[in-house]
């Protein structure tokens, strides 16, 4: 299909002011770019999780599976084992993929699937109304810890340095030319793309004014040095007050897990041939 | 003597596994139907493992408790099957380990005089017993060329040492049948998926389901399928969701505990109308239970789990022969209904050995969804008469393929419309009438015995085995649905005309297929149930047959 309208026509229910809407609008111009460059979208994939984040499956025009909380990847790496010709965006959140399918991110990082995950990490779940996630800050006063959180966040850049992710970067939905660059260089990767997004919830946790005076575009950084970009991970560790870099912390080549496993496709022949023959040994 | 029983032990680690498959061939090339019980406790070096190994001329899937032979590696082999030894039973043991009467094979003298590893022993062991069994030299051969990958030449020598030594015992006569193949009921259901055109095999190890994934990893280039062992049992089943939404037919496979964390992903495939195989091969629970042991107390979990409604597949094989067959069916079902398919087996199945007839095996129909006419805009669950919407998959020329775990509209777009939800509701569920109606077609409740009994055996899985043995014996009904979801009580009820007596024969505690058969009008009159880990053993059963029709 050409042309093709990107947004479809669900009602959108996301908050006035979230920073969903600038992760939506860079996929559509991502989305017509790609058209506009002759990749057909009907080979493009999105696969959501469950939250705020992944209500962009309704609303955008595009193939979708809008899975479980926590479960994108996994189908995301299905999908692409099936079909490695097909293009694989996986959105999902912070309460999605760094607290109840965390395994499945580290796996996939492990793996090397060439997929492309989109962290939208607005640090609190806001579809279940303003609890804390893995990447809140300690102190975060929600509404499953009215007193404050008794634990620190983790840094998801540094995990999936550690996981062996082949490319690590950070955007923000109020650097939207940065954001789409980032989202590109991810698809355009040949592996496990990661991209932590600082996303502004605008019901729950309106950080803007906090991140916009301390981020920084990265420069004069060596992304295929994997002690720089660990070191350039650490300067901010989510939790104590400090500049917050964007930009792509790390990338380097390696094989796919897709490439590596790729399909034994044969003739439905062959294979009935090889049934016909496992049949007549054992005797 | 038209009916042999062999056992083989040692400690595990000794390879009695491969030595009772020889074993079992050896009996095959005389010309019986084997059925090989394989039990070991879940540890890798030290327990007691044995094999029995039954031939009969009838098809058979189960052992009696008494033993023609015993092949002894070890004394306590000798000393913890006492209660199956008769006054006729041979006894073959190696000479170095093991002080009993019978014929003792001095094992590490052959194996230091054809200075061969120490791993032979158990050919020396299975030479001596094609001896004392007066099986040919021959036949001896023609299984070690066939059976052995490598050192088929040093360990014949090994065999050969110990069958010149030996002495001619028991002469087990020649059965009429040609050697047929031998296989698991875990290989059996993966010949039977590969069959029905699985292309993605997605499991985590946990037994007794592990020798599938086993089998199907080392044929996988030649049976052109992926193999992948992910993280968890969680991932396993997204990753096979995502498998059937690029349009590959996968399948996963797992006992109860891997299936508990498989429920949310089962539910996934009920709303989003993925078709999925689901191999569950049941062994002793709740919880980690009795690893390496048998068990049939996962049918009422299976048919409820998940949340919501949502039609499923259900089919309890219950020999190899039937695997082959109904893991065929099932996927194809899946495939033609967009709908989860259970393929239930049990450790007793699953681990078994089985002798097949695959020319026996009928053909299966190819099944699959209606295709989708290029009609935009796609509408994945389109709102059709049979409930089954066509088909589209990723990559085709201008469909937007939304599947969704939240309740949706006909495209696919979340919906929280109250008219909407009950439309799909029914739309899900009307699948399963004419799923009910397909199945019509298909044996799914297997009459066996005697037709004109008024007392019948009702079974379900691998105790279909020890039923038909008993029913041969007492001249009873057997009655065994392989398909348990949708229940085919119709057909259960025109098998029942005349039965008086009805008894239940399960592997648990608490009578599961009784519960489901009752849900139906069909109450059993008596319960025969069977739940420490062990498959029943003809002897039991027809002690409490009998006990219960007086």
């Amino acid at each position: 299909m050409t042309g093709r309208q990107i947004i479809t026509d669900a009602q959108n229910t996301w908050c006035p002011g979230c920073g969903n809407f600038s992760i939506q609008h860079t996929l559509k111009n991502i989305l017509m770019e790609m058209e506009q460059e002759g990749k057909s979208l009907d080979d493009v994939v999105l696969v959501s999780g469950i939250g705020c984040h992944a209500k962009m499956a309704d609303y955008l025009n595009i193939n979708s599976f809008y899975a479980l909380h926590g479960r994108a990847i996994p189908v995301a790496t299905g999908i692409k084992l099936g079909n490695p010709r097909l293009t694989v965006i996986c959105c999902s959140g912070d309460g999605d993929s760094y607290a109840e399918g965390l395994d499945h991110l580290i796996f996939a990082a492990k793996r090397n699937i060439d997929i492309t995950v989109i962290i939208h990490n607005n640090r609190v779940y806001g579809l279940t109304t303003g609890q804390y996630t893995p990447t809140s800050p300690l102190g975060f006063k929600g509404k499953s810890t009215p007193s404050g959180t008794a634990e620190y966040p983790f840094n998801p850049l540094e995990l999936m340095l550690a996981s062996g992710a082949t490319y690590v970067a950070r955007g923000y939905t109020k650097k939207m030319d940065l954001l789409k660059k980032l989202i590109m260089d991810g698809i355009a990767h040949k592996g496990f793309a990661f991209l932590d997004v600082l996303q502004i919830c605008a019901t729950f946790f309106p950080a803007a004014d906090y991140y916009t005076p301390r981020v920084y575009e990265l420069s004069d950084h060596d992304p295929t040095s994997f002690e720089s970009a660990c070191l350039k991970s650490r300067e901010w560790d989510y939790n104590s007050d400090a500049r917050i870099a964007l930009g792509t912390f790390f990338t380097r080549s390696l094989p796919c897990f897709n490439d590596r496993m790729a399909l034994h496709e044969i003739e439905a022949e062959d294979r009935k041939q090889a049934v016909r023959e496992i049949l007549l040994t054992r005797k | 003597m038209k009916d042999v029983s062999v056992l083989i032990g040692g400690k595990a680690g000794d390879g009695i596994n491969s030595a009772g498959a020889l074993v079992a061939q050896l009996l095959n090339h005389l010309g019986y139907d084997i059925y090989l019980y394989f039990d070991y406790p879940s540890l890798i070096r030290g327990g007691h493992n044995f094999a029995i190994i039954r031939g009969s001329e009838r098809s058979i899937g189960s052992c009696w408790n008494h033993l023609d032979f015993i092949l002894a590696l070890n004394s306590e082999t000798i000393e913890r099957h006492k209660d199956r030894y008769t006054p006729e039973t041979a006894i073959i043991f190696n000479a170095d380990q093991v002080k009993s009467a019978g014929v003792g094979i001095p094992v590490k003298a052959i194996l230091a005089a054809e200075n061969a590893p120490e791993i032979m022993g158990n050919s020396a062991i299975i030479g001596g017993f094609a001896k004392a069994a007066g099986i040919e030299w021959d036949v001896v051969k023609t299984v070690f060329a066939a059976s052995l990958q490598k050192g088929a030449d040093l360990n014949l020598k090994v065999a050969k040492r110990a069958y010149d030594l030996g002495e001619k015992i028991h002469p087990v006569s020649t059965g009429t049948k040609p050697p047929r193949p031998l296989f698991t009921g875990n290989e059996a259901i993966g010949i039977g998926m590969v069959k029905g055109g699985l292309e993605a095999y997605v499991s985590y190890p946990m037994t007794p389901s592990s020798t599938l994934l086993h089998f199907l990893a080392g044929h996988q280039e030649k049976f052109g399928i992926t193999v992948v062992h992910p993280e968890n049992e969680i991932a396993v089943i997204l990753m096979a969701l995502g498998f059937a939404y690029a349009g590959k037919r996968s399948g996963v496979g797992t006992s109860g505990g891997g299936f508990c964390l498989m429920t949310e992903g089962l539910s996934l495939a009920g709303m989003a109308e993925l078709p999925l195989v689901l191999v569950v091969s049941q062994r002793t629970g709740p919880s980690t239970g009795l690893p390496t042991y048998t068990g049939q107390s996962e049918l009422q979990f299976i048919l409820h789990a998940g949340q919501g409604e949502y039609p499923r597949l259900i089919v309890a094989p219950g020999d190899a022969q039937q695997a082959l067959f109904w893991s065929e069916i099932a996927i194809n079902m899946a495939w033609k209904f967009q709908i989860p398919a259970f393929i239930l087996s049990d450790k007793t199945l699953s681990e078994g050995t089985y002798t097949i007839n695959p020319s026996a095996v009928p053909d299966v129909q190819r099944g699959d969804s209606p295709g989708w006419a290029g009609t935009v805009p796609y509408l994945r669950y389109a709102d059709v008469p049979s409930g089954t919407s066509p088909l589209a998959v990723p990559g085709m020329k201008d469909a937007v393929i939304k599947v969704n775990s939240y309740a949706h509209d006909e495209a696919g777009i979340t919906s929280e419309e109250a008219g909407v939800i009950e439309q799909m509701t029914n739309k899900r569920l009307r699948k399963l009438e004419w799923l009910t109606a397909e199945m019509q077609g298909y044996p799914g409740v297997i009459l066996s015995g005697n037709p004109e009994s008024s007392t019948a055996l009702l079974c379900w899985g691998s105790t279909m085995g020890v039923c038909n043995e008993i029913a041969t014996l007492l001249g009873l009904r057997v009655i065994q649905p392989i398909l348990l979801s949708p229940f085919p009580h119709v057909q259960i009820k025109n098998a029942l005309t005349g039965v008086t007596n009805l008894i239940a024969v399960e592997e648990n505690a608490t009578a599961q297929l009784a519960t489901l058969a009752g849900q139906y009008g069909i109450i059993p009159d008596k319960r025969i149930l069977r739940y420490d880990g062990r498959p029943f053993l003809p002897d039991d059963l027809l002690l409490k047959i009998k006990e219960v029709t007086v």
